[in-house]
This record gives structure tokens, sequence and C-alpha cells, in this order.
């Protein structure tokens, strides 16, 4: 066998081995969330090894328990479901009205300081949010925004607009110049012709941007711990179930069940879009 | 560019006043308008981006603590005490080893994994899809979940991972992955929880490099290889010689990026390990120092510091690489 067909014959061998092992690497920690939060835990403390659920022991308890309010004895996670859409829904929809005329001028307009900007939203990158958790605690107490979701929406508009309007840009330049000169041509105005002509072509790419930064919304940790931490009613379903955990004697079960409360959402939001998603994302990727 | 007009060169002779001042306005207005539409881009990144972190330099400079500082002017007594704590303090400098260590271990392994992947998944076969699906869903999912399963999976008393290694492979006793700072293999000691909050970084992360890298790979002309293959070639030497060369503007923009974000990651290793067992990262140091002493100066000092760590080593990077990801961004 020559070197060229060995090598074939092994890579081709082993890229069905990578294939399987990736895939078991990737899906099993969330098989193995969702087995854990549907057992009963004593069965679950008697046989740790063993990775299926049988029909007998079945048990939806842990969910009982993690969506009941805390008045009846539960741990409210309906109340933080409610939260956390509230804020990741608020910051898609501001972040999307800051980010798309700054995109926009971005891509298509000439002005002062434009290299400086992009410049900027790249370096806010730099700095460790741990650097931004002290300043902006103490402006939110001033503010009266402590403990507020208000407060976490600004911090993650601030968090996601550089990424947002990277990834509308690089979607807007696609658009032809010659649309746009046509409808200046037809009378619109520069505001008429990104609602109108820009905006729906771009619509896909709008979407995939507002997706993404729902996702680091309702995936976020650190603000809502440092801003939320003392205020039970506002907490977020990632950070109630960070507290959850600290808790004691909370069964592991119970935290499963919260874990597959928390990503369930996401989820499913993002294999309704995936396509646009990774699109959106890596658009730009494959020009050398 | 414009949206109605071509602007002139400028070496074009003087325009009559008229007319240079209908293009000054037309101009005018092209810099008016952008400047409007960004702004409110602009405030919210000012307010909350950078006066924060001029903010925090000047309380790294101030000895402050978090109740006196509604009180305290901007410009109190200026100190340089905090810079002086912070690198003396003990565990300063092995935490910034730690973090080091974690960033270049995890920057590494996501983007070879994800290379890895990436090339394993680039022919299309039956449930490609379904598998590129699955292969995103540690990018996709709350940081708090995944590491909670992670901790269940490798806890000794009830983990299915120790369960197993005892019952299959034969260890002796459990491993505690997550609290155990140090294990021998083979006689020699290996940083275990340091190493599984690498693992764990690696396995969240890369995704995201698997996305980047896959989209390039398609994009890469089938004639190359094509002729690479009529000649003979071996796969190796095809990755070697055709596929490495077009990868390396995004692999050097995918290490930049990976690096930074790691560098100043905080939840991923507060929630496996709170920072013990010898994952003292900067980053959960910065939020102890805060929560649990309150110690505004001391913390914003070391935040600085970390900053500055990372603007140096991402100059070193640029100075040597920097070619390579300017040609990608371009």
């Amino acid at each position: 066998m020559t070197r060229a067909a060995f090598q074939d014959k092994f890579f081709g061998i082993m890229r069905w081995v990578v294939i399987a092992g990736l895939v078991v690497a990737t899906l099993f920690p969330f098989y193995y969330m969702l087995l854990l939060s549907v057992k009963p835990i004593d069965n679950l403390l008697l046989d740790p090894g063993r990775i299926w659920v049988s029909a007998s022991e079945f048990t939806v308890d842990s969910y009982r328990s993690v969506l009941t309010s805390v008045e009846n004895g539960g741990q409210g996670f309906l109340l933080m479901l409610r939260n956390s859409a509230l804020v990741s829904i608020g910051a898609v929809i501001l972040t999307l009205l800051v980010a798309i005329p700054g995109a926009y001028a971005v891509s298509r307009l000439r002005f002062t300081g434009q290299r400086k900007v992009s410049a900027l939203f790249l370096g806010v990158y730099l700095f460790p949010a741990t650097l931004l958790a002290v300043p902006l605690f103490v402006m939110f107490a001033k503010a009266g925004l402590q403990g507020s979701l208000v407060g976490l929406i600004i911090v993650y508009i601030a968090q996601t607009v550089p990424v947002a309007i990277y990834m509308l840009r690089s979607y807007f330049t696609t658009v032809p110049i010659s649309i746009e000169e046509a409808a200046a041509l037809d009378g619109c105005s520069r505001y008429q012709i990104v609602r109108r002509v820009v905006l729906p072509l771009a619509a896909p790419s709008v979407m995939a941007t507002g997706l993404y930064v729902f996702m680091i919304a309702w995936n976020e940790f650190l603000f809502a711990l440092l801003f939320l931490a003392a205020e039970p009613s506002h907490w977020t379903v990632s950070l109630g179930l960070q507290q959850l955990s600290n808790g004691v004697e909370v069964p592991k079960t119970v935290l499963m069940a919260g874990s597959v409360v928390l990503t369930l959402p996401v989820v499913l939001m993002f294999y309704g879009a995936e396509r646009m998603l990774t699109e959106g994302l890596t658009s730009g990727a494959d020009k050398s | 560019m414009t949206t109605v007009t071509q602007r002139p060169p400028d070496t074009e002779p003087e325009p009559t006043h008229r007319a240079a001042r209908a293009k000054s306005t037309l101009r005018g207005q092209e810099n008016r308008a952008g400047l409007v539409l960004v702004s409110p881009t602009f405030v919210i990144v000012l307010v909350v981006v950078v006066l924060p972190i001029l903010w925090t330099i000047v309380l790294a400079f101030q000895n402050v603590r978090l109740v006196d500082i509604q009180s305290q002017g901007l410009f109190g007594h200026w100190t340089l005490h905090n810079l002086q704590r912070v690198f003396s303090s003990p565990g300063f400098w092995s935490s910034l080893w730690t973090t080091v260590v974690y960033t270049v271990g995890s920057t590494l392994g996501s983007i070879v994994v994800g290379l890895v992947a990436a090339l394993a998944l680039r022919k299309p076969f039956r449930g490609r899809a379904l598998v590129r699906g699955a292969m995103l869903l540690p990018y996709v999912a709350p940081v708090v979940a995944v590491a909670f399963v992670w901790q269940v999976l490798l806890s000794p008393d009830l983990g299915v991972v120790n369960h197993w290694g005892m019952n299959v492979f034969g260890w002796d006793r459990p491993i505690a992955f997550l609290t155990q700072r140090s294990y021998d293999v083979a006689g020699v000691p290996v940083p275990m929880a340091l190493f599984t909050v690498i693992a764990f970084e690696t396995w969240r992360y890369f995704p995201f490099a698997f996305l980047f890298l896959l989209a390039r790979l398609q994009a890469v002309p089938a004639v190359l290889e094509e002729a690479a293959v009529v000649d003979g070639t071996t796969p190796w030497q095809r990755f070697r010689f055709i596929l490495l060369p077009q990868l390396l503007p995004v692999i050097a923009l995918l290490t930049v990026l990976r690096f930074i974000m790691t560098f100043n990651k905080f939840d991923d290793v507060y929630l496996l390990t709170g920072g013990g067992a010898g994952t003292d990262v900067v980053a959960v140091r910065v939020y102890r120092f805060l929560t649990a002493r309150f110690d505004v100066g001391l913390a914003s000092a070391q935040a600085v510091v970390l900053a500055v760590v990372l603007i140096v080593l991402l100059g070193l990077y640029f100075k040597f690489f920097g070619r390579r990801v300017q040609e990608e961004q371009s």
C-alpha cells in the first residue's frame, strides 16, 4: 500500500471516530442533566453508574419543586423565568434600536472619527467585566437602579452592542448601493432609505443578531449576581439556580431540573434559527 | 459610500465658491448623519464602559472601601498603596500565573478541537446538519447549567465518571477532579483542578472555533485540492500545504479573540471551583476582594493590573503575528 492510500484509509476511519467522540462529548452532559432531573434522588445515590431511567422510577417531582412558587414551598422558578425573559427581550429590542443606526453609519457613511469608533467598540472587550463592576455598582446605587432589572438591561446593551454592530455591518455592506441611490432619487430621506430599503433586505441578519443578543443576556451571570443578589424577587434564572445550589441540602436532582428549565428556552430558540445564527456570526469569516 | 453624490477626488482644481459650499454641505450632511446615527451607541458605551473604566483606574490609586465611596470626592488622596499591596500580597503572582496557564491552555484547546471537528465535518454526510447542531450546544447553553452538570458528572460520590472509572477502568479511589489541587499520575504531580477547568473551557468554546473554521474551509476552492490529489499527495500533505495556509488568518483572529475572552473570564471558574484548589484566576480574586472584604481600592488595582498584563501580552502577539490578523480584518 502506498503512503497516500494508507493515509486515505486511516483518516477515513479516524474521521468517523472523531465525529462519534465529539457527538458523545457534547451531548452526554445534556443527556445526563435530563436524566437526573427525572430520577428520584435515592435511586441516584444507590446506583450512580446507571445512565438510564426505568419507567417505574420516572418522576417529575424535581420539576414540581423547582417551578412551584416560593409561598407554596417551591423554588419559584416561574417568576425567575419571567424576569429573565423581560431582561433578555428588553436587551434585544434596545440593543437593536441602538445598533442598527450605528452599524448603518459605520458601514455606509463617512464621518469624523469613524475609525476610532470601531476601535473603541472592540476595546470594550479588553477590560475584564469585573473591572466595570465596582463603578457600575456605585453609579447604579446613586441612580436608584440598584437591584432593578432596568439597570441590568443597560449593562447588557453595552455588552452586546459591539457584537451586534459587527454582525450587522458585515451584512449592510452587502446591500448594493445602487438600490439606495435609486431610493434616494425617488425622494426617500436617509431615514426612509434605512427603514424601507436596507432593513427589509437585512431582515435575516437582524433576526440573527437579535437571537445572539438574547442568548448572551439570557445566559449572563456575573452582573446579575452583582446587582440583584440582594433582591430575590428580581432574580434571573441563572442567578436563582446558583443561589439554589448554595442552599443547604438541595438535592442534585432538583438542581438538574433547574438547569433544564434554564437551558431549554435558549436551546429551543437556537434550533429554531440555527442556520441564520451561524451564518450571521461567521459571515465575513470566509474571505481571506 | 455616499448615497447620492460622488465625491470629487482631492486633486481636483478649486471649485467655485458656490460649488464649494454645495459640496461641503453634502459632505457635512453625511458627516452629521453619521455622527447622529452612531451617537446612541457611543453614549451607551461611554457611560457604561468607558467612564467606569476610567473611574476604576482612579479608584486603584485611592484608599477606598465600599462604605465611604459615596461620600468621597473623585480626587481624594492619591496613593500607590494599593498597587504596592497587590504586588506584595500573597497569592497574586501565583494567581496571575494560573490565569496565564488557564488562558493559554483553554485557547489552544478550543482551537485545536474546533479545527479537528471542522475537518471531520467538512464533507457532507447524512445527518451532518444534526451533528453540527449538537456540537454547538455547549456554546449556546447557559454557563450556570453546564457548570453544574460538570460538577455532578465529576463528583466523587455520585458522579458517573468516577463510578465508571472505578468499575471499568479500575481506579482504586474516586478522583476529586474539581477540589483536588494536585494528583499523581505515574509519579508525576498533575494540577488536577486546573486541568479540569481548562477541559471545561475547551469543551464550552470549541464550537466557536469550529463554526468559524468550518465556514472558512467551505470557501476553499475545490480545484486546489483536486490538483493536489492528481499529483498523488497524502491527506496530511494536503492539510499541511493547502488547507492550513488558508486557515491561518482565521486561526490568528480566533487566537486573539479567545485569549482576550478567557483572560478576563470570571463565571466559568467561579461556578466550577469557586477559585479553590489552584484555580484562583485573577478575575475571581477581584470578585472575592470586592464582595468579601469590600476593599474597592485593592480590587480595582488588581483589575487594572490584569488589564495592563493583557494589553502587554496582546502587544507582543501583534508585534509577531500582527500582519496575519490585519489581513483577516481588512
